[in-house]
């Protein structure tokens, strides 16, 4: 027994020990990522980020460097506070507050002390900042915007937030990630990819050398320029004719698929969100919940689209083959379904019409029967709309377009289903959906959607994915940008629709918009829109509409512009899509005074009346 | 003669103690080594003075191996006073370093006395006990063992180098194995519970503790109708809750901060969040930035020269006392716990050898050379796991150093003659 002691606590200490460092070497992880290594530092090289060009080849966006001053509190000697709050130009309290405010966050890391200095604020506190230990200035690279314009299109660059540092292991915190728009989309072109270095540190934080001869070192790839499909000259115009109105504009290229402007309104300039103002002026922009200007009303803002939605139901009837360019209405003022219920229009009492002047007389009752004639072709109403929502849905709408654009919406193209809910007894007729026959009822469409299916009439028959990328350093885009979508309409059955169209430039409800000598092809809306004040369903002014593409010929632009409260198609939308067709076109306005009413018009007055709290008239 | 030592050496002793040398040089290497002076032939640097300190340890050996048996039991008791006349006169010659007086100076090399008082005390030790006039059980000659013992440590202790010192008590185990009344070894270990369990649970639930155990032992002995040795429990139990209170008040007023502070980390005594992290930053931060090191190491380590840890120099003190880590950190679990097999194989090997002598001042000795090893051994790397307190001795054939080199070299083979010689010598 006694002998045995000692050789027992041997192999019981060998156990333990064992034990031991088999929980710290094997199990307990703690101290297993290298990169969470204390003994080595990764040193990041950031390439610069990529430009953005228009289409035309005119810089949109580019770099300029910042300079911080940066403060490590561990390492601040005593210094002559007057002398360096003076080459600073800060007060000593501010001094105080920003030193405190960096020990706080830590002693030991460094944190921004003045932030963003001009270039000739360096250029002189570059050399005496040496005097200082403890701090010193960074270089910076932000973003610097050679326009004023396309804020929701361009996007802006900033911190990556707590939810991104952890799904994306790329990020380190303090680092830039692109939000919205292209920046959000081509982020990871433009950003290229940082080099790292790791460097061997020892216990006081000295650089020992680069960790294995620099074998897990990577260089930076650079960043590359891209070309989007913007104009940057329509965009602006755009945005101009947009000011003090709400509303959204798209404009496509037919041809193409290319868009080349997207308006939404009220906007800002991008610059904002750049330097040392940037949270001040987002959390104003952000702040701002009633004209809202960082939601995108070119490509989020669902609206029903009214009349220019009667094409389609043309386009439809067409093809389902329940009319024809001859079949003809006789319309008494208005379209009578349903008991007593009525849906007017401008007809004069007794006209008789065919597709193409129920296009440009916009009669809704030609294209209520011609609605409810699609329906009742099937044996069931169920599959009459289905077959309805097919159609409609080949032009891109009621669902996200695929498209290469930061955010999106899906917009509504009722079916079955949506009836079959509302109703449960499935008790629903033609009659019961004869709103969407004019564009009215449970439909709903982006900006975007409804100069897609204007490109899609431009093209008779097919449309182009809509995309905002031209080019990335020489490199082709993605396919999907280059193949044509076919509609369920066949090409013979566009010619009439689009004689249609021009008609309502010609003679119709925008013939008070011709420019000399373009052809336009368009078609002018009213949406009626409602809103709701203290819980009760209030109706505001209407929304003005209209979609066109021109010129009619050869088409090299389709757009919608959608004016909130703006009343009637003609009032606003169908003015200003006639200013932007004739710059894209021209290059010029020959329009002056219509370009200045334009410019000029605002809608402040009726966006006030819903929140004035006193009743208000409408449609006035 | 010569032929007969080569003939009966034990090789198995000799192998794994150059392993230990070798590994421990390679680590200490490995520690130390700058990318500007990557030349194992660098003398101003410790990896290179250690390759001189290994280099003299052959030539030691060789001495020690070539004096006859009979010397070190007829020399023992000059060699134990020279060797504390060496301690004593640290106090008059002796060169303070890092504010300990445990050296003396001869140029650039140093001396540590209490490096080889170990071996001095283990041959006296061994001399006192194997004489036939010695009877352990005699309350005498306990007293005079106690005091063979205890007369290094004493004037170790005020250099002051506590850890050092603490390496005598493993010479119990010694008087333990050739007789020493077990209750010693009992009161010994109850005294080291009482005082941690109080620590931990307060002086109340210890002795409420204490209390219960006796009353079911008083229970026990009265059921199965057993004598209850009353007066001999007063007095055992009476001390016991003496010794519980006053542990609190010895904590408090005889400890000084850095001890307290010590206990506070290790039995996580501390619960006031900033001054537990002082603690981390100071006496804790060693540990701390061991254990780092030893668990980033994984399973097969960073491999030789690779530890950035090491390299960074994270770890203070880590070619002496926290030489392990780097072994955790370079070559993994596989390494470090190879080591602790390498290790445990020496002092039982030790032990086998020990128990095989027919002299019993060579088992005496050999038994003394195991315990030292084995409390150096359990007590280094127990601190630098992070399971022990930090205790600061270094790690036998590991930690860099002439003199800890040397005391554990002679310590050895002292022991390795005396094997070689068990079949000739009667003594
Ligand atoms: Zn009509």
């Amino acid at each position: 027994m006694r002998k045995l002691l000692l050789a027992a606590i041997i192999i019981i200490i060998a156990i333990v020990y064992i034990g031991r460092l088999s929980y710290l070497q094997l199990i307990d992880s703690s101290n297993k990522n290298p990169l969470e290594d204390t003994a080595i530092k990764a040193v990041y090289d950031y390439p610069e980020r990529g430009y953005i060009y228009d289409r035309n080849g005119d810089l949109l966006v580019s770099n300029q460097p910042a300079y911080d001053i940066m403060v490590i509190p561990k390492d601040v000697k005593p210094l002559d506070t007057l002398e360096f709050c003076n080459l600073l130009n800060i007060t000593k309290e501010d001094f105080i507050k920003k030193y405190n405010k960096a020990r706080v966050y830590s002693p030991r890391l460094p944190s921004v002390f003045v932030p963003q200095l001009s270039k000739s604020e360096y250029a002189t506190l570059q050399e005496k900042m040496r005097k200082y230990e403890g701090f010193y200035i960074q270089k910076r690279s932000l973003r610097h915007y050679q326009t004023s314009s396309g804020a929701n299109v361009l996007g802006y660059i900033s911190e990556v937030n707590e939810y991104e540092l952890k799904s994306n292991p790329y990020y380190q915190a303090g680092e830039l990630i692109g939000r919205n728009g292209v920046e959000k989309v081509y982020e990871e072109t433009l950003r290229g990819r940082k080099g790292v270095k790791f460097i061997q540190k020892d216990r006081f934080n000295r650089d020992l050398g680069p960790y294995k001869d620099g074998l897990y070192d990577t260089l930076p790839v650079q960043g590359k320029d891209i070309t989007i499909t913007i104009d940057k000259t329509l965009q602006a115009y755009g945005e101009q004719l947009m000011i003090n109105k709400r509303g959204g504009i798209v404009a496509i290229e037919p041809k193409t698929g290319e868009i080349l402007a997207m308006i939404s309104a009220p906007s800002y300039d991008p610059a904002l969100l750049v330097g040392r103002e940037r949270s001040k002026n987002y959390s104003r922009l952000y702040l701002d919940s009633i004209a809202n200007p960082l939601y995108d009303r070119s490509i989020l803002a669902e609206y029903p689209p009214g009349s220019p939605f009667k094409i389609l139901n043309g386009l439809i009837g067409l093809e389902e083959g329940v009319i024809d360019e001859h079949t003809t209405i006789r319309c008494y003022h208005g379209y009578r379904y349903g008991r007593n219920r009525f849906m007017a229009c401008h007809c004069v009492s007794g006209t008789l019409n065919e597709l193409q002047s129920a296009t440009y007389r916009s009669c809704n009752a030609y294209f209520a029967d011609a609605y409810k004639k699609i329906i009742e072709k099937y044996p069931t109403p169920e599959e009459g709309l289905q077959a309805w929502t097919n159609h409609a849905k080949s032009f891109g709408l009621g669902n996200y377009l695929g498209n290469d654009l930061s955010t999106g919406r899906a917009g509504r193209v009722p079916d079955s289903l949506t009836y079959n809910r509302a109703y449960p007894d499935f008790q629903w007729r033609a009659e019961t959906t004869i709103s969407n026959g004019i564009g009215q009822g449970e439909i709903l469409t982006t900006p975007i959607q409804l100069a897609n299916m204007t490109a899609a009439i431009a093209n008779r028959g097919y449309y182009y994915t809509p995309h905002i990328i031209k080019n990335i350093e020489g490199t082709p885009i993605d396919e999907k940008f280059t193949t044509p979508n076919q509609t369920t309409i066949s090409k013979r059955h566009f010619d009439d629709v689009v004689l249609g169209m021009w008609d309502v430039y010609k003679r119709g409800t925008a013939r008070f918009v011709q420019v000399d000598s373009i052809n336009i092809a368009g078609k002018t809306g009213t949406a009626e829109n409602f809103t709701k004040i203290d819980g009760k369903r209030q109706q505001l002014t209407d929304h003005s509409i209209f979609i066109a593409f021109a010129p009619v010929e050869n088409p090299k632009i389709a757009l919608a512009v959608f004016v909130e409260n703006g009343y009637w198609g003609s009032r606003y939308a169908a003015p200003i899509a006639s200013l932007m067709v004739e710059k894209y076109l021209r290059g010029k306005i020959t329009r002056t005074d219509l370009e200045k009413r334009m410019l000029e018009g605002s809608l402040a007055d009726e966006y006030a009346k819903p929140l004035s709290g006193e009743p208000f008239e409408i449609n006035q | 003669m010569r032929n007969r030592v080569i003939q009966q050496i034990d090789w198995l002793s000799i192998l794994l103690y150059f392993a230990l040398v070798f590994i421990g040089w390679l680590n200490i290497y490995s520690t130390t080594m700058t990318d500007e002076n990557p030349t194992i032939f660098n003398f101003d640097q410790p990896y290179g003075r250690q390759l001189i300190f290994i280099g003299l340890s052959v030539l030691l050996i060789i001495f020690v191996l070539a004096i006859e048996t009979k010397f070190y039991a007829r020399f023992s008791s000059v060699i134990y006073l020279i060797s504390l006349a060496s301690l004593l006169g640290l106090f008059v010659f002796g060169k303070n370093i890092n504010g300990a007086t445990s050296w003396y100076n001869f140029g650039s090399f140093g001396l540590q006395p209490s490096e080889f008082a170990k071996a001095a005390t283990a041959l006296a030790l061994a001399k006192f006990l194997s004489d036939i006039q010695t009877n352990i059980n005699d309350f005498k000659d306990q007293l005079r063992a106690f005091l063979i013992i205890i007369l290094p440590p004493l004037f170790i202790i005020p250099q002051p180098d506590p850890g050092s010192a603490l390496v005598y008590t493993s010479f119990f185990f010694v008087l333990y194995r050739e007789g020493l009344p077990s209750y010693y070894l009992l009161v010994g270990l109850t005294a080291v519970i009482l005082f941690v369990s109080t620590l931990l649970f307060g002086a109340i639930w210890v002795i409420a503790g204490l209390l219960i155990l006796a009353t079911i032992f008083v229970l026990y002995r009265k059921r199965k109708k057993i004598r209850i040795p009353v007066f001999k429990m007063l007095v055992m139990t009476t001390t016991a809750i003496l010794f519980c209170l006053s542990v609190r008040y010895v904590f408090e007023n005889v400890f000084e901060q850095r001890h307290r502070d010590r206990f506070n980390l290790w039995l996580r005594l501390e619960h006031d969040p900033s001054k537990l992290n002082e603690i981390r930053k100071t006496i804790g931060y060693n540990t701390y930035q061991s254990e780092s090191a030893i668990g980033s190491g994984g399973l097969t380590g960073k491999g030789f020269l690779e530890g950035t840890r090491t390299k960074g120099n994270f770890v203070p003190e880590q070619h002496t006392d926290y030489i392990f880590s780097t072994v955790g950190e370079e070559w993994g679990f596989l390494g470090s716990a190879g080591v602790i097999i390498l290790f445990s194989l020496l002092i039982l090997r030790i032990l086998f050898l020990a128990e095989r002598q027919r002299s019993q001042f060579s088992r005496i000795y050999g038994y003394s050379v195991a315990s030292i090893l084995l409390f150096h051994f359990a007590i280094n790397i127990g601190m630098v796991i992070g399971l022990l307190p930090t205790i600061g001795i270094p790690l036998p054939f590991f930690s860099y150093g002439g003199s800890g080199l040397w005391g554990f070299t002679i310590l050895l083979f002292i022991f390795i003659r005396l094997d070689a010689n068990r079949r000739d010598d009667w003594m």
